[in-house]
Parts: C-alpha cells; sequence; structure tokens
C-alpha cells in the first residue's frame, strides 16, 4: 500500500512538473500575472509530492517490503538501519528518483527564497527548472520506477553491494548531487535571460549565491567521492582518472569558471554571453556526469548496469535539456550586448584568463575520457590512464596557479601589472625558499614545484586581505580595526584560494608517499619508511552482516609506540563479495595505510603505505568550500538583499 | 564576412560540438542494443589457449569432471560458472536451457556453493548441463582468471577458449554471439 502511495505520489509530481514547465513560461510570455504566479505554487506542489514519494521508498526500504523489486534487490533485513535508508539511492532507480527530488528542492528554493525576482524572471526560471523535471521524472515514472512489485517477494533481500556499506559513500550520493543538480539553478536563470533577451547586474546577483551554494556542494561530493576511493579501495592513491571522476571534475572546472565569470557580470557587465554559455555548459556537464555514467557507456567500478533502452530515453532526454538551451543560446546570444568595457590588464582581464585557463583544463580532460567512446566508434580497444593526464593538466596548472595570486590583487577596469606584483613581492619570495630549500633537500622536482606552488596560493591568496588592512603601513591596531570591517565576501574568496594551496600541498606531499607490499608471518617485524611494523595476530571478528578477517599490528617508531591498527578483509555473507577495510593512522601530517591482502603459506600479505600529507587533499577541499559558503553568508550577497534593488532596477 | 554573420556562426559552436557528441553516443548506445559494443568487455588471457588443467568433483548425482574430459567430449562446448546466490544465474537460467534445448553441451561448474543450495537452484530453474561439478573453494576459478558469476567459456574442436562471455546470457546475446559462434566452430 505505501509503495503505491508512493507510486501515485510520484505520478502527482510527473503532473506537476509537466503543468510548470508550461503554464509559468507561458504566463510570462504573454504578461499574464495568474498564470505567472503558479509557478512558485507548482515548485512547491511537486517537491511535496517527491518528498512524499522519496518518503514512501525510504519506508518500504525500513520495514524490508521485499516484494517492492528495489527494495528486494537492494537491501536485506539484516541490515543496519542506516545501511536500509541509505540503500534506497545505492542503485539505479531510487538514485535517479533522488535526483529528482534534489531537483524539486531547487526549484522549491527558487519559489520560495525568490520572491524578491522580477516576477516574469521568475516564472521563467521556474518554467525551465519545469522543463527538466518533468522529462526526468516521467523517465523515473516510465523507465526506472522504483516502486515496481516482485511477486513473489523473496523471503530475503539481495542485499546493498558490500562496497556500498560504508558511511562516507553513503551520504556520498546526496551531497554530490545536490552539486549537480544545483547548476540546474543557474543554468534556469540562463536560458530565461535567453528567453527575456536581457542579462544584467541584477541577473548576475541572482545567479552568484546559487552557483556558489552549488559548488561548495560539488566541491564537499568530488572530495568525499576520493576520500572513499583513497580508505576503501585499498590502492592507496586519491584520484584515479576513472571516467566517473572525471565526470565529476568537468562540472567543477567551468562551475569554478562561472562562479568567477558572474562576478564580471555583476560588478562590470561584461562577458555576459560567455557568462550564459557557462551556465549552460555546467549543467549540461552535470547532466552528462550523472547519466552517461548511468547509461553504462563508460566503462568504470562505479557505473551501474543499466539496459540500453533506457539508455535511449536518457539521451533523447539530453539531447532535448543540452541541443534545446544551446539552439536558444546560439539563436538569441546575439541580441546580449556587453556594456562594460575593460583592458587586457585588470581585474576582468585576470577572470578572463581564469576561466580560458579552466576552459582549457576541462577541454583536456573532456578529451581524455571521451576519446576511448569514439575510439570505440571505430572498433579501436583503448583507455586512457594517468599519464596523458598529467602531461597535459600540469602546463596548464602552472600558469592558473600564477594567476590565481596575482588576479585578486588587480584592480577593476585597468590595473598595472608592475605594483601587483610589488605587493605579491613577500609571498613569491617564500614561495621560492620553500621550492628551492625542498629540492636541495629532497631532490625530487615534484614536490619542490608543488610545495612552493602550495605556499604562493596559500600567501598570495592573502594578499588582497594583506593590501587591504595596509598592514605595516599603518599603526597595526588600525589594521586590526580595519581587518574586522572586512566583509565575509572578501575572506571567503582569501581562503577559498587557500584551500587551493592545501590542496596542491596535500598532492606534492603524496608525489613524496612510500609504499611496499610485504609478506609477513605472526610475529615477525618489518621496517619500513622509518618505522617497524610487525603483525601481532589475525583473527576472525563477526560483524552485523560480514565476517571480518583481522590483523593486528604494531607500528613503533624509534622504540615508541605509534599505533596499534587493525585492517581487515571483510566476507559478505549473501555476496560473497571481500572488501578490503584499510587501516589509516593519521596525525594530519602524514598517514600509516595498511590494506590486508590474501594470505599464502602461513603469511600474511600486507600493503604498506607512508603517505605524506595525505590528509591535506582532502581537508584542502573542505577548506574551499568553508570559503565559499563564508562568502554565501556576506550580507551583499544574501539572496534576501538583491532582491530589494533588483524590484527598483528592472520593472517586470 | 561580415562581423554578425561571423559572430552567429560563433554562437552556433556550442550546439555543434553538443549535436557531435550526441551522435557519438547514439552510435554506441545502437551498437550496444545490437550487442556489437561492450564498454564492460573484458578481454579474457584464455582466449585463444587451453582450457586450465583442472579436476573437480561431482554435484551429485553428475560426476565430477576435468578438463580433460571437456577436451574429449563433444566439442564445441560450453563452460559455466555459476553460484545458486547470484542474481543474474537464474536470469541466464532461462537462456542456457534453450542452448542445451538445441543439443549444445554445457558444462557447469558450481562456484563456492553448497552443495544443498546447487541441488535446490537446479531443481528450481532447470538444468541445462552435461555435467557438474563443485569449485568450493574457487581455485579453479582463480585458473580461470574468473571475474564474476556467471561467466561462460566456449571451446572448439581443438579445445581453445575462443571465447569468455562475462555475466548473464540473454537470449538476445544468445542468439547475437553465442551460436553463431558455435555454428562458426562446429
Amino acid at each position: 500500500m505505501i509503495p503505491e502511495l508512493g507510486h501515485f505520489a510520484l505520478a502527482l509530481a510527473v503532473a506537476l512538473a509537466a503543468a510548470q514547465a508550461v503554464l509559468p513560461i507561458v504566463g510570462a510570455q504573454s504578461r499574464d500575472p495568474r498564470l505567472m504566479a503558479a509557478g512558485p505554487a507548482l515548485a512547491v506542489g511537486q517537491l511535496t509530492a517527491l518528498l512524499a514519494a522519496y518518503g514512501c521508498l525510504i519506508w518500504s526500504s525500513v520495514v524490508n517490503d521485499f516484494s517492492v523489486y528495489d527494495v528486494a534487490m537492494n537491501s536485506s533485513s539484516t541490515e543496519p538501519l542506516f545501511y536500509r535508508i541509505t540503500g534506497t539511492w545505492g542503485n539505479h532507480d531510487g538514485s535517479i528518483l533522488l535526483w529528482c527530488l534534489v531537483l524539486a528542492i531547487c526549484g522549491g528554493a527558487v519559489a520560495l527564497f525568490g520572491r524578491g525576482l522580477p516576477s516574469a524572471l521568475r516564472a521563467r526560471v521556474l518554467g525551465v527548472m519545469g522543463i527538466v523535471s518533468a522529462g526526468f521524472l516521467l523517465f523515473t515514472l516510465t523507465a526506472s520506477n522504483p516502486f515496481r512489485r516482485m511477486w513473489p517477494p523473496p523471503i530475503q533481500g539481495a542485499a546493498i553491494n558490500p562496497l556500498l556499506q560504508d558511511p562516507g559513500l553513503a551520504i556520498h550520493p546526496p551531497i554530490l548531487y545536490t552539486g549537480y543538480v544545483g547548476f540546474s539553478i543557474p543554468f534556469a536563470f540562463a536560458v530565461a535571460a535567453l528567453l527575456e533577451g536581457r542579462v544584467d547586474a541584477t541577473w548576475g546577483r541572482w545567479v552568484r549565491p546559487w552557483t556558489l551554494a552549488a559548488w561548495c556542494f560539488l566541491t564537499c561530493g568530488i572530495a568525499l567521492g576520493s576520500w572513499w576511493a583513497y580508505y576503501e579501495l585499498g590502492w592507496g592513491g586519491f584520484w584515479f582518472w576513472d571516467p566517473v571522476e572525471n565526470a565529476s571534475l568537468l562540472p567543477w572546472l567551468t562551475g569554478t569558471a562561472l562562479l568567477h565569470c558572474a562576478i564580471v557580470v555583476e560588478k562590470r557587465e561584461a562577458l555576459k554571453t560567455w557568462t550564459v554559455l557557462l551556465a549552460i555548459a555546467t549543467f549540461s556537464l552535470s547532466l552528462c556526469g550523472t547519466f552517461m555514467v548511468r547509461s553504462g557507456i563508460l566503462n568504470s567500478v562505479h557505473s551501474f548496469a543499466v539496459d540500453p533502452t533506457q539508455g535511449v530515453f536518457i539521451l533523447v532526454l539530453l539531447a532535448i535539456t543540452i541541443g534545446g538551451s544551446l539552439a536558444l543560446f546560439a539563436f538569441r546570444a546575439p541580441v546580449l550586448a556587453a556594456s562594460g568595457v575593460f583592458a587586457p590588464i585588470s581585474r576582468e582581464g585576470a577572470l578572463v584568463l581564469n576561466n580560458v585557463l579552466l576552459c582549457s583544463l576541462c577541454a583536456v580532460v573532456f578529451t581524455g575520457t571521451a576519446y576511448p567512446l569514439f575510439a570505440a566508434l571505430f572498433h579501436v580497444q583503448l583507455s586512457v590512464g594517468p599519464p596523458y593526464f598529467h602531461l597535459t593538466v600540469v602546463p596548464l596548472l602552472v600558469p592558473l596557479f600564477l594567476a590565481m595570486s596575482v588576479g585578486p590583487v588587480l584592480a577593476w577596469k585597468r590595473a598595472d601589472l608592475a605594483p601587483a606584483l610589488l605587493r605579491l613581492w613577500w609571498a613569491g619570495a617564500i614561495a621560492a625558499l620553500i621550492g628551492i630549500g625542498t629540492e636541495f633537500g629532497l631532490h625530487r622536482a615534484f614536490a619542490a614545484a608543488g610545495f612552493a606552488a602550495a605556499a604562493w596560493l596559500i600567501l598570495g591568496a592573502f594578499a588582497e586581505l594583506v593590501e587591504r588592512v595596509r598592514l605595516f603601513r599603518i599603526p597595526l591596531g588600525n589594521s586590526w580595526s580595519r581587518l574586522r570591517a572586512q566583509p565575509l565576501g572578501v575572506w571567503g574568496g582569501a581562503i577559498a584560494h587557500a584551500g587551493m594551496g592545501v590542496t596542491v600541498a596535500g598532492i606534492a606531499g603524496m608525489s613524496l608517499a612510500l609504499s611496499t607490499i610485504v609478506a609477513v608471518a605472526p610475529g615477525q617485524t618489518i621496517a619500513f619508511g622509518g618505522y617497524q611494523w610487525t603483525l601481532l595476530a589475525m583473527h576472525d571478528v563477526p560483524g552485523s552482516d560480514y565476517t571480518a578477517h583481522v590483523a593486528d599490528l604494531r607500528i613503533m617508531r624509534d622504540g615508541r609506540q605509534v599505533a596499534v591498527v587493525h585492517p581487515s578483509l571483510r566476507t559478505f555473507g549473501q555476496q560473497h563479495q571481500t572488501v578490503t577495510d584499510t587501516s589509516i593512522q593519521t596525525n594530519l601530517l602524514r598517514d600509516l595505510y595498511i590494506a590486508l591482502g590474501g594470505e599464502q603459506d602461513g603469511k600474511v600479505v600486507l600493503r604498506l603505505h607512508v603517505n605524506t600529507l595525505a590528509a591535506f587533499v582532502w581537508l584542502g577541499a573542505l577548506v574551499m568550500a568553508f570559503g565559499g559558503a563564508l562568502s554565501l553568508v556576506d550580507r551583499r550577497l544574501r539572496v534576501g538583499a538583491p532582491a530589494r534593488r533588483g524590484a527598483v532596477g528592472v520593472p517586470a | 564576412m561580415d562581423a554578425v554573420i561571423r559572430r552567429r556562426l560563433l554562437m552556433l559552436g556550442p550546439l555543434g560540438i553538443a549535436a557531435a557528441g550526441s551522435g557519438v553516443f547514439w552510435a554506441l548506445l545502437l551498437r550496444m542494443q545490437q550487442g556489437k559494443y561492450d564498454p564492460h568487455a573484458l578481454q579474457s588471457m584464455l582466449v585463444g589457449k587451453p582450457l586450465p588443467d583442472f579436476t573437480l568433483p561431482g554435484q551429485a548425482p553428475s560426476a565430477g569432471f576435468s578438463n580433460t574430459d571437456v577436451n574429449r567430449g563433444k566439442l564445441p562446448a560450453l563452460v559455466n560458472f555459476f553460484a545458486s546466490w547470484c542474481i543474474p544465474c537464474v536470469e541466464e537460467a532461462s537462456a542456457l536451457d534453450g542452448l542445451a534445448r538445441q543439443g549444445v553441451t554445457i558444462w557447469g561448474i558450481a562456484y563456492k556453493d553448497k552443495a544443498a543450495a546447487t541441488a535446490g537452484f537446479l531443481t528450481r530453474y532447470g538444468d541445462p548441463y552435461h555435467q557438474v561439478a563443485r569449485d568450493a573453494d574457487g581455485r579453479t576459478a582463480i585458473n580461470f582468471g574468473l571475474y564474476g558469476v556467471p561467466e561462460t567459456y566456449v571451446v572448439d574442436r581443438t579445445g581453445i577458449v575462443r571465447l569468455r562471455y562475462a555475466g548473464g546470457l540473454s537470449s538476445d546475446s544468445v542468439n547475437d554471439t553465442i551460436l553463431p559462434l558455435l555454428r562458426k566452430l562446429a
């Protein structure tokens, strides 16, 4: 009964989304206020229906209703409650319903927080979101309905994939999807602007916070995925250039470009066409990221198996959404005239450079990801590996990092490079010292360059603040009061840039990581990486729905015990699948990472890693997201604040 | 060319790229449907080589068999790994049944499965196998380079493995892949 209610709520959501796709846009074109006003109501209605539907799906999973096909295939009564809930999005159908739910939440957010928007713009934005929603909800309802029944129901469900039984991965999809789908809002704003034929500062002011929010979630989502791969897959790396990882990186790159571009639109009313294109491209890449992975075309450890007919449906939806918006762009973009002009050396110029570099990175990663597909069309089997990416990405990162610190100290409209660089001399000097010091100490060029870049980014990030408070040029007390008066947006930008520096430091540190594979008998001690590793014992521990084969390992350094760790291999009863449970002992500066392998001739195979600065890789991403969040709460950018201005400046 | 037209053409660029991309995906999806393209296709080390050495106990009432038994039996033949706990194995049961009814010899190997569970599986979903052996500890599977169950190997008349099919067989994959290959090898 509950699944039927969910099914009904899903059908209701389709109907509401279809109405939302048509009425507000018709209203905006014909200037009918009643039809325009239907937009927010329909968006909230659709959100309510989808919340109900998803609630029903969770309920079915929690009470172990195995007559529901997806519950039977992905859940079992032996699982902890937490995984029965998160299992609802651990499979294809449920994850698409979650995707639609997040889209509806975005629509609801525009409806609720967008009261100050010009009513025609809001109606068009909601209408565009309705179009996207209607398409994907229709797909959910007809081709991947999570409420399908199965008769006769099995006595026990098939349980979630053991790899997904992990708290990090369980919360990963909602965060990543919020990031992906959050970009639907800038997308809808872009399409609405094309329909209206107008992009102005108000528009930029509205687009930026939504973009920023989505960007923060996407940053966290990518970091979480990378962290999961690090500790769960047991390979010791943090980024494998897997197609699915790349698919999440692409919208992040264009989204970052969009974020910076929206500043220019807001402050200077320039780069309008480009911003609109980026907004469309970012959401298009998000869509591709979600659904190309789901369609099973890409070969990856993460993809769900899907039958190709669903793939065709998805492709048609993508073609309508992406193709439609780009066709509109081709048709309407030439009327969006830029009003602001600027010299090449200026803050705007630096942001353009940032865009060029970020989009080149995006193109390079896209080529590496898509090339095997193109090759497959000509019956050539190949895969593009990390060497390609390292070779192409690093040369683009160098100018990007250089510009990241210089850009923020340049003045708007027209600036001089020489004084700007003078303001950064101390950051450059310290970075160079660190780089040269590392090279002399360790003779590792990549790490030296990485640490120098990290120092340059972190110090350079705060150069604008140092400049603003006129440090050491006025009394310290005055600087302090100036510092406290700085808007949060400035802090946010500086912290986000510094976060990138932290990540770069982590990556540079990881290039110094040591690893080895050893076979040891219980009682034996291995010296590796400056530590003594002693295998104490092996034993079996029963878990909730698995048995763990655990190794007890003592790690000593200079005669003192550092840690006793317990890496294990978990064998899950129902699927006979084995999952490595690595042990990571971290003090933030280095990770001792131990993965347990098989046993041979009474010896246990262990993989030992000493990963320098590993935690910085994800810490940096968190710092970036924190910086973004900080500028999101800046009063000047708060969603309500521009509304008052918008109402005056732009008559509907 | 006049500037306005140039600008308009430039604005068409993104659409062109997207159209080209969707064309490629469309072509790949079509091929996936026809079974001509499988992104998950795994090249097996075994293809082009004889079966690895193995001697396995039988699943009662069937007798056990070894690689030489397969090579001395009727060829070409299929070797199919399955298990009672695997859902795709249930799904491919009817496809295997169809093959058996057309006179194809299928050697079954129950992978990491309890004898009672295998027996239950065979009574519930049918027994298309010429003989069924048990690989209880999965060591033979390692020698095959098994990726997962179900997995099917096609052995030609000289005992050489010609195809490894990872995943469940369907009537489509039987008609498009397995049967044409068997006809070619016969």
